[in-house]
């Protein structure tokens, strides 16, 4: 026995649009535009189910349709369940854009704020957060070696002049930038940060 | 036919049971307590005996006695049984946790009239999938399952729950409606949704039809399972909900994908058609979530990255398509649905303990409470898989078996594996350097652990060393479910003796000799 299971156009191309503008829906932001967008999909769904079972026939009771021309009971039956899940569902997301209308006078679905910070520190190339070990102002590796190296350079300079007591590195380091003048008349640097070709003038 | 079958309906009939009594009897907290109670005990027990019996053969039970593809059968296989008893401990251990917490708390942040309920059809939907003989049942089972985890994740209706839930739901339910598609094409290209039936006609009919019907429901339920590039909501939607909440969804919801994706990939189309894809999406999954896990602050988020990442090493056991591999997957499932709930109950102690779970503010616990530390110190290890811990043996067996298979692309995952261990382990190292060692920025405000607490946490720190230490007979069960999984005759022989009809009611229709 052969069953006919070419479905009838007009239910494809149902299925068709009513999956194509669910989908547009539910890309949407706004939450009551996603519960139509699902309710949308979800009846294209459950058409589907019904296509799946075949071409439309008779009541599948034995003595009521000769059983060549009954139609298929067990999509029907899925379908019924997925209606009933899908009522619930809508019913339930309906709630949640009431309380979010409630909290926050809309009901756009929000962005993760934290999922934000953390790309935005990304890009700014900063710890995801800070603590005791992480000493932001501290000079990076390159800026000690600079200071090490100008320490020894310029002390060996400075012996003469005004001995070791109580010259502070940065002093001792602008002092190296400038071979001739005295510290004092140097103004310091504007921060903490490195200052590239400071070490190259002593060389 | 076994004289023990009537056991195998009791996990999902039983809680739901439970829930419309508790439900009944709103006005008793304690009435309720004693209802769940009562009822995932029993649960668990009726989970245990058949994971002793199964060893004879899967267990079928026709519902209302009507033959298995007419009628819906439930089926409990030696990895239904294994699932089913790994659950309903952390079911049971979870609820004694959040109810400490709610007497802790007075019950103002958790409504507790509706929190039993839906706990007990939560866990009444779990078991459902976990015996599902058919796609629709697992259908209705993912949708149970589903709706109770709705509730629970929006428990308290707070902007940010609300938030998070709105993600969450939208997602799962795009996932259902794919889900709903792919049993639709299921049904019209085959006829049945029957799991043994579509075993025996999905080799007849078109490999191609065949290989669309598989990546739908693979893409159905790998988002279930939070599988790279489908695993964007659960790191945004879990870390909000309550920690008892967010510990048994941590465990249990991405698993319940796990074993459905096993079931396809094992019953229903065994020929390996997508291995290949698998293969790179469990990479993928792997380091893409492991390396979300280094980046973040907050503990629970970062958990909930580890999570993401471990399922990779899952579905890497199941791509392998070899007994090996999917024993190895079976081990994890059974290693990691433990190790992350206690994780997460845990994570619950902290936030109590410190105030806060993000690392910027925590510190000093170590100190303040090592109980704590322990606590935490235990399952971290054990899921970053430090010798000689389950976790450590999961995956020696995943990445033996990628070897075995000595395919490039396998080698390539065993060096992914290695790699997404060592990252895991530097993600925990940090999170307890943050947590437990360093000098808090502020003093911490936070209160004493009440013991009804911490008593389940150690509970399952202590199941989750046990199984370290029976690792060599669980290894072994693991092993014979998955020889059980590949061989497709038992289970379609147990459900339909003859190859045609289960054991019940269905004359009229077997004479008409099916839909095809």
């Amino acid at each position: 026995m052969t069953i006919d299971m070419s479905p009838s156009l007009a239910l494809v191309v149902t299925i068709g649009v009513l999956v194509a503008a669910g989908v547009y829906l539910v890309l949407e932001r706004s939450l009551t535009r996603i519960i139509i967008g699902i309710v949308l999909i979800g009846n294209g769904v459950n058409l589907l189910l019904l296509v799946s079972g075949g071409a439309a026939g008779g009541a599948p009771i034995i003595g009521m349709t000769p059983e060549g021309e009954m139609s298929d009971p067990l999509p029907e039956a899925l379908i019924l369940t997925a209606i009933v899940i899908t009522l619930g569902m809508t019913a339930f997301l309906l709630a949640l854009a009431y309380r979010s209308w409630q909290l926050h006078g809309h009901d756009e679905v929000q962005d993760d704020v934290e999922d934000r910070r953390i790309a935005y520190l990304a890009a700014r190339d900063e710890m995801a957060f800070a603590d005791s070990d992480t000493d932001t102002d501290a000079p990076d590796l390159e800026d000690e070696a600079h200071e090490v190296r100008d320490e020894t350079d310029s002390l060996l300079l400075l012996v003469g002049e005004e001995g070791l007591v109580d010259v502070p590195v940065r002093a001792v380091r602008d002092a190296a930038g400038s071979d001739d003048d005295p510290p004092s008349d140097r103004t310091p640097g504007p921060g903490p940060g490195p200052e590239p070709g400071d070490g190259e003038v002593t060389r | 036919m076994n004289e023990l079958d009537f056991l195998v309906p009791l996990p999902a009939i039983l809680p739901l049971f439970g829930a419309g009594l508790a439900l009944a009897m709103w006005r008793s907290q304690r009435a309720q307590f004693i209802i769940s109670v009562v009822v995932l005990t029993v649960v668990l027990a009726a989970s245990v005996a058949m994971l002793f019996t199964v060893g004879d053969g899967p267990m079928v039970v026709d519902i209302g006695g009507w033959a298995a593809p007419v009628g819906i059968n439930v089926v409990a296989d030696r990895l239904a049984a294994l699932m089913l008893t790994v659950s309903s401990a952390v079911f049971l251990c979870v609820l004694l946790y959040s109810m400490a917490q709610g007497l802790a708390d007075g019950g103002e942040d958790t409504p507790v009239a509706i929190y039993h309920p839906t706990y007990l059809v939560l866990a009444a939907g779990v078991s459902m999938a976990f015996l599902a003989g058919d796609l629709f049942n697992l259908f209705v089972a993912f949708e149970v399952l589903l709706a109770a985890s709705y509730v629970l994740i929006t428990l308290g209706g707070t902007g940010e729950r609300i938030r998070s839930g709105t993600i969450y739901i939208a997602v799962a339910l795009v996932s259902s409606l794919i889900f709903l598609t792919a049993i639709a094409l299921t049904y019209a290209a085959t006829g049945t949704v029957n799991m043994a039936q579509l075993a025996l006609r999905l080799p007849e009919i078109d490999p191609g039809t065949a290989h669309v019907l598989q990546l739908m429901l693979l893409l159905a339920f790998g988002i279930k399972a939070a599988v790279f590039p489908l695993h964007a909501w659960l790191p945004d939607s879990y870390p909000t909900a309550p920690a008892p909440v967010t510990a048994v969804f941590a465990g249990l919801l991405t698993k319940v994908g796990v074993y459905a994706i096993i079931r396809t990939q094992t019953l229903l189309f065994p020929g390996g058609a997508a291995d290949t894809l698998l293969l790179w999406l469990a990479l993928a999954t792997m380091l893409v979530g492991i390396l979300g896990a280094v980046a973040q602050d907050d503990i629970k988020r970062l958990l909930s990255f580890t999570l993401v990442s471990h399922i990779g090493y899952m579905i890497f056991g199941i791509a392998l398509s070899t007994a090996a591999g999917l024993t190895g997957a079976i081990f994890y499932v059974a290693h990691h649905i433990t190790v992350q709930t206690t994780l997460f109950l845990v994570v619950g102690l902290i936030e109590r303990r410190g105030g806060t779970t993000s690392l910027d503010r925590l510190g000093g616990l170590a100190k303040l409470a090592p109980g704590l530390a322990i606590l935490f110190f235990v399952p971290a290890m054990n899921l970053s898989g430090i010798p000689p811990m389950s976790g450590f043996l999961g995956k020696v067996g995943l990445l033996q078996a990628g070897v075995a298979d000595g395919s490039s692309l396998a080698w390539t995952l065993v060096v992914g594996g290695v790699v997404t261990s060592l990252l895991t382990l530097y993600a925990i190292v940090k999170a307890w350097n943050k947590a437990f060692w360093q000098v808090p920025p502020a003093p911490l405000e936070g209160s004493s652990l009440p013991r009804g607490m911490v008593g389940p946490t150690g509970a399952l720190v202590a199941l989750s060393l046990a199984l370290t230490v029976f690792a060599g007979p669980l290894y072994s069960y693991t092993e014979r479910a998955a020889d059980t999984l590949r061989d497709r005759g038992i289970y379609v022989q147990a459900v339909l003796p003859d190859g045609e009809r289960g054991e019940g009611e269905s004359a009229v229709v077997a004479e008409q000799g099916g839909g095809s």
